[in-house]
């Protein structure tokens, strides 16, 4: 069972309450792209087994989008942020290298 | 508004009683919490403190429950519902906020009894410990299948606020969860 940390209204969600919507930090390709980049962000997604960046929402609870980086592989979670953030933040990084020193964002 | 609730009162009788609580006035207002206009607005209307993050705040017959950063859900007697509304829409003019009548759309429930957190505890993914969870706070979750806002209203009483169009099926799944002899004695 995954556990999630809701950072807008703080409770511990279990997956029952909430509600997954893919891979986060895609860059958006819309009308006036290449058929590639569009293609790209319609189908093309990471699928990594282990470090993974995800969007959740709390859907039978506030009702908000929020950010979960977490290992798809152990399922643990690293750590949970806003939703409205372009790119991991710094002490997620930070959480995520403290228990896998190899990792890098690119992987 | 509608002249009847969900269920007409219904009530499991039992050690538990699960009963549907009649007509209750809610307004749900959406807008900038932090907005001093708002807050005084909702708290001059409701005769009770602004909530926190999770909190609800319940006065003789009004409270304000915290339901997002963002929402609100204000309780209110059924009659002065949209007297409330036309007070807090033009207390907002100007504001980026909404205020909405939601009495019909919803069913409230009590459970009270002994075993009243327990019944709750069967169908709620919540920690409901009383350590963990407290009168004071608001728990929006799942109930089953459905969504649902739950909260301690007295020491042996919880309170449960769904969708109207579900009432029946909560109200039937807190009647079973309620039943004499299906208490664990867990709390």
């Amino acid at each position: 069972m995954l556990i999630l940390e809701c950072p807008c209204c703080g409770v511990m969600a279990d997956e029952t309450e909430l509600a997954p919507g893919g891979e986060a930090h895609l860059k958006r390709y819309g009308p006036g792209s290449s058929d590639e980049d569009f293609e790209g962000y319609l189908f093309h997604r990471a699928n990594p087994k282990g470090v993974h960046f995800e969007r959740w929402r709390h859907a039978n609870g506030c009702g908000k989008w929020f950010l979960a980086a977490r290992c798809t592989n152990t399922l643990e979670v690293f750590a949970t942020y806003s939703a409205q953030t372009p790119e991991p933040p710094q002490h997620v990084i930070d959480a995520i290298r403290a228990k896998r020193p190899d990792w890098s964002i690119e992987a | 508004m509608s002249d009847v609730s969900a269920l007409i009162g219904a009530v499991a009788e039992g050690r538990t009683r699960v009963e549907e609580a009649g007509l209750a006035g809610m307004i749900t207002l959406r807008g900038d919490l932090s907005s001093s206009k708002l807050v005084a607005a909702v708290t001059g209307l409701a005769g009770v403190e602004m909530p926190g993050q999770r909190e609800i705040k319940a006065g003789d017959d009004k409270a304000i429950a915290w339901m997002s950063r963002d929402e609100l859900l204000i309780m209110v007697p059924h009659e002065e519902a949209d007297g409330a509304v036309a007070t807090l829409s033009a207390a907002l003019a100007g504001e980026h906020a909404t205020v909405a009548n939601v009495s019909d759309a919803r069913a409230l429930f009590r459970v009270e009894g002994p075993h009243a957190r327990e019944v709750l505890a069967k169908l709620v993914p919540v920690d409901l410990h009383p350590e963990s969870f407290r009168a004071g706070e608001m728990r929006r979750t799942r109930m089953a299948q459905v969504p649902a806002a739950i909260w301690q209203s007295g020491e042996d009483q919880f309170s449960v606020i769904c969708f109207r169009s579900v009432a029946q099926y909560v109200f039937d799944l807190l009647a079973l969860s309620a039943k004499d002899g299906s208490e664990v004695g867990y709390f």
